[in-house]
């Protein structure tokens, strides 16, 4: 095996530019010329523009230029979009109001983008977007998830009556009514899945170039999925041809899906730099993050579950109304529909389930993928709903997961929402979690901790996930507007070392050390000798990019693909050049070796050979550079089981991890240290989600939690040390045994708190976050 | 009780709380966030009710007592329009205010309403009742305000605008105590005619308007 390749915990390549100071993101670019860019953003959720008067603005000092949504029509620069359609359950498609980049004559959220100025610096530009004078007409604003789409509320957008989006049923429902008519049991629970700003440590950031001569526009951004960004812009926005538009995206700092998307920004700062021939630039600040960058989650639940009397489950019941927001951002169909109910099944067999998901428009910023995306919310009400099950039979939380869970030789196992679970061994995972967490022991600790008057809970959580989006005729059935394949080019230069193009992109995942590791697995070349190179649309072949936990999952396995085509085509040369028949050679650890001799020649020469085929094999194509696309045969689906300890102050309400346990199924791990790391920022996500974080409007919808003043984001001391194994299986679906770890901590986490939490208070809920006032109050209650 | 430390003037009696918090809970949906600053405050004045309210309706007396008032201009009755620059450190933003004064119940009472444009930090919408009644030879000026704020207000403040609200009203009011019962220490001959305005909605303008700037200075 290669000393760094496949299941070594090699230092991240990336680590040393980060460490000395010398990653390059979008904000540490400056060019000649550049000016600076200041959006002009609504301060109220709901109101008409009566006009807009940019005079002052304009003759302000340094002002290049301000622009409004009529000048951006005017040059046919159409609205953003939504990527995927939901069909609503009178047979037509979700209702998608335009979504203009810069208002016309309305704004539906604080943030909304109303105007863009344009100064030589950024003082400048911010002293006169205080001059742009806005003539509003206030309307009442909508923020309530629940009652948005009630009768008699606001509307927001002519072309969605009742502010709905779409109401989207899955399943049989009459099935689920008659089995929930004959239950023995049935249990229930109302949930808020709470809202949360996704918050990357990087803002976004975006700086045009115009070039007259090429009639080209550069564009950097802070994007996960440069590839994606230029067709939507150039197809949909038109902003420019797609040949004659260049997405870079050098070092991203953090994404965790709120960088997918193509935002109004990007698309005019992208516009306004050839308008004002001037470099533009745009970086947010923090509270703009918190106003303008999709926000995730957002779901009001009721669910239900049928048991028959030895706690089996014979069906499920979801009713969601679901935030999308003022608009629909790229994914905010999707993320509340395919990624949420087809995840009901969970680790169970549930036959039967039938959900509605209303999703409902509001004064709020738009809603979309936040890591984990719609399955943190379908795993939370599972999970959550299973303990109350557990509770109302008298069973324990082990006990009725283990009744239900799919047995380990009924895979691949068909669910009865969509998904076909590819492989999994959900006691496996349980056990060695159960033994980490030294679950048996957890009577006598909750004695001790009662013995100091602190209340100590333990809950689990057992969670499916579908990553590794995604096969492409499958997304397409739904109604994707893209396939969700993946490319890769591995390209031998003349003296032997080896470039990486990926279409994948990190915005921190360490593909520059992952897939580099594959290289040194597969070709045999030293790690050093690999370069990966990916976020830029000039450099890289077309690839869809990095979300849904699908980089090594999908284009991992377009890597080895290319990896494949360059030893078939390397031992056509190295045959003719150690004059054997290409069927006698061998290629192993770098070398093409004639079977049962020593006459050897490594994969340098070969491609030395290749670039100078002074000998070569007639009719054999010169160079040693091959791509690959691969489109996966289906999801990846990680599992698993965490459990959470924790201690509730009950004169306070504090919650204390005290222990994390958590063991997971990831397929084969090609570098364990990072798959740690990633669980590790996964989990801490989810005690975020659990504990501290709450994206709150009021009710004129003014945005309350703007700053971190008022957003809580979890820190080092609000999490454990982290128990971590695997209980891998190998998914066979998969060419290299991998699963996607991005999300899953984000995924199981919630849950395996608030279970441990409503365990040590004896309550049957509590809402996220359980800050210690909800705790408090939970408490004293529950005395 | 509120403690207010050093420098406290004397004659402020009585403070009561806030009737609440911005943030009443974070039990998502159980409890909407209604963002609504309320504030009630009594006040003696060393002075009788007649000149309190003659003070009230001071536009010198008033201009002198808000800080950072530049300009309080009466349009038409019972309508006016006030610009206040508020400042701290090298942060500066001015507000525009419209005024409109109803409920008028000389020397008893009046009620204020605002709307007020802070550019890019926000907005701020309200109104404030208030009464004077008499306490042998002083009076008590009690009012009791509501305001909503929006943009930069709103997502920066939420947490730190009702204390900074209420230092600023101590200031309002040690000023307009002084004035109020001692117009003369006004250096400018008295003015011409007491104009009926309705100024406590422009202090509270004022301190929203500082309050402001001091989350910027925070960020």
């Amino acid at each position: 095996m290669a000393t760094n390749g496949i299941g070594v915990s090699v230092r991240r390549k990336e680590d040393k530019r980060f460490l000395i100071g010398k990653g390059n993101y979008t904000d540490d670019i400056n060019v000649v010329g550049q000016t600076y860019a200041i959006f002009v953003r609504s301060p109220h959720a709901h109101a008409t523009i009566n006009n807009i008067d940019t005079t002052d603005a304009e003759a302000a000092a340094g002002v290049v230029a301000v622009f409004t949504g009529d000048d951006l029509a005017a040059d046919g620069i159409a609205p953003l979009i939504c990527g995927v359609t939901v069909t609503s359950d009178d047979g037509e498609p979700h209702r998608a109001p335009a979504h203009p980049a810069l208002a016309q004559g309305k704004v539906n959220y604080v943030g909304d983008h109303v105007a863009i100025v344009i100064a030589e610096t950024l003082a400048q530009a911010k002293d006169a977007a205080e001059k742009v004078e806005v003539d509003y007409g206030i309307l009442p604003a909508v923020t309530d998830t629940a009652s948005a789409a009630d009768e008699g509320q606001q509307q927001i957008h002519e072309a969605a009556p009742n502010n709905i989006c779409f109401n989207w049923p899955l399943g049989d429902k009459q099935a689920v009514e008659a089995a929930f008519a004959s239950a023995h049991k049935i249990s229930t629970l109302d949930l808020v899945n709470n809202r949360m700003v996704t918050n990357p440590m990087e803002p976004r950031a975006a700086l045009g170039e115009y070039n007259t001569g090429t009639e080209e526009i550069t564009l950097h951004l802070t994007t996960q999925n440069p590839h994606l960004h230029r067709l939507v812009l150039s197809a949909f926005n038109q902003l420019a041809p797609e040949h004659k538009l260049r997405i870079v995206s050098t070092d991203v700092g953090g994404g965790f899906g709120a960088k997918i998307f193509i935002y109004a920004e990007e698309l005019v700062v992208g516009w306004a730099c050839r308008k004002v021939n001037r470099p533009v630039k745009w970086t947010s600040d923090r509270t703009e993050a918190f106003l303008s960058d999709a926000h995730g989650r957002d779901h009001v639940t009721s669910a239900e579950m049928a048991l028959d009397e030895d706690g089996k489950f014979l069906a499920m019941r979801v009713m969601t109304r679901a935030n999308v927001g003022a608009y629909l951002s790229t994914f905010g169909t999707m993320v509340p529909s395919y990624l949420y109910a087809f995840l009901f099944a969970g680790q169970y067999t549930t036959p039967l389930i039938y959900s509605e998901v209303k999703a409902v428009f509001t004064n709020t910023a738009p809603v979309d993928a936040s890591r984990g995306a719609g399955r943190p919310e379908a795993t939370f009400l599972l999970e959550r709903l299973v303990d109350v099950a557990a509770a109302d039979m008298g069973l324990d939380p082990v006990e009725i997961r283990r009744r239900n869970f799919i047995p380990v030789d009924a895979f691949p196992y068909q669910t009865p929402v969509v998904q076909c679970y590819d492989s999994g061994d959900y006691n496996a995972a349980l056990d060695k979690a159960l033994a980490l967490a030294d679950y048996d022991g957890f009577g006598a600790r909750a004695e001790e901790a009662k013995s100091r008057g602190m209340l100590r809970g333990i809950g689990l959580s057992s969670y499916v996930e579908a990553c590794g989006i995604a096969p492409s005729a499958a997304v397409g059935q739904l109604g994707a507007g893209v396939g969700l394949w993946e490319s890769a080019q591995v390209r031998f230069n003349p003296t032997g070392n080896v470039q990486v193009f990926t279409g994948a992109h990190s915005n921190g995942q360490g593909h520059e050390t992952t897939f580099a590791q594959l290289i040194t697995e597969l070709l045999g070349v030293p790690i050093e000798d690999v370069e990966v190179i990916h976020g830029d649309t000039a450099k890289t072949q077309f690839g869809m990019g990095t979300y849904g936990s699908r980089s090594l999952a999908v284009g991992g396995v377009a890597i080895a693909k290319a990896c494949e085509k360059l030893i078939a085509k390397g031992k056509k040369i190295a045959a003719h050049a150690l004059e054997a028949a290409e069927g006698d050679i061998e290629f192993a650890d770098g070398n093409f070796t004639i079977a049962g001799t020593d006459k050897a020649m490594n994969i340098a020469e070969v491609a030395f050979n290749a670039y100078v085929p002074h000998s070569y094999p007639e009719g054999l194509e010169p160079g040693f550079d091959e791509n690959a696309f691969f489109d996966p045969l289906n999801f990846s689906f990680p599992a698993g089981t965490h459990v959470c300890e924790v201690e509730v102050d009950p004169d306070t309400g504090v919650v204390e991890i005290i222990k994390y346990s958590a063991v997971d199924d990831f397929g084969k791990l090609i570098n364990p240290m990072i798959v740690e790391g990633q669980v590790h920022g996964g989990i801490a996500h989810g005690v975020g989600q659990a504990l501290l974080e709450g994206c709150r409007y009021d009710s004129e919808g003014q945005l309350i939690t703007a700053s971190f003043m008022d957003y809580a984001m979890p820190r080092a001391d609000n999490v454990p040390n982290f128990d971590i194994d695997y209980a891998p299986t190998n998914p066979p679906d998969n060419p290299l045994g991998v699963k996607g770890c991005g999300e899953a901590g984000a995924i199981a986490a919630p849950p395996a708190v608030i279970n441990a939490i409503t365990n040590a208070l004896g309550v049957k809920h509590i809402d996220m976050p359980a800050t210690p006032e909800n705790v408090w109050r939970a408490a004293q209650g529950a005395a | 009780m509120y403690n207010y430390g050093v420098g406290v003037p004397k004659n402020l009696v009585s403070p009561t709380p806030l009737l609440r918090p911005l943030f009443t809970s974070y039990s998502y949906n159980l409890h909407p966030v209604n963002n609504i600053m309320e504030m009630s405050f009594e006040h003696r004045i060393a002075a009788s009710r007649e000149q309190v309210w003659k003070a009230l309706n001071d536009i010198e007396i008033l201009k002198a007592s808000i800080p950072g008032c530049d300009s309080l201009i009466s349009e038409e009755e019972n309508t006016f329009k006030a610009q206040i620059t508020a400042k701290v450190g090298p942060v500066k933003a001015k507000f525009k205010f419209d005024v409109t004064l109803t409920d008028i119940d000389p020397p008893n009472a009046y009620t204020i309403n605002g709307q007020g444009q802070g550019g890019a930090a926000g907005f701020a919408n309200g109104s404030a009742a208030v009464t004077l009644r008499e306490d042998g030879k002083h009076t008590i000026l009690a009012y009791h305000a509501k305001a909503n704020v929006g943009g930069k207000l709103a997502q920066l403040g939420a947490r730190l605008i009702d204390g900074a609200a209420q230092k600023m009203a101590n200031e309002f009011f040690v000023k307009f105590s002084e004035l109020a019962a001692n117009p003369s220490l006004l250096d400018a001959a008295p003015a011409p005619e007491a104009k009926p305005i309705l100024p406590t909605w422009l202090w509270l303008g004022a301190l929203i308007t500082l309050t402001a700037m001091g989350f910027l200075l925070l960020r």
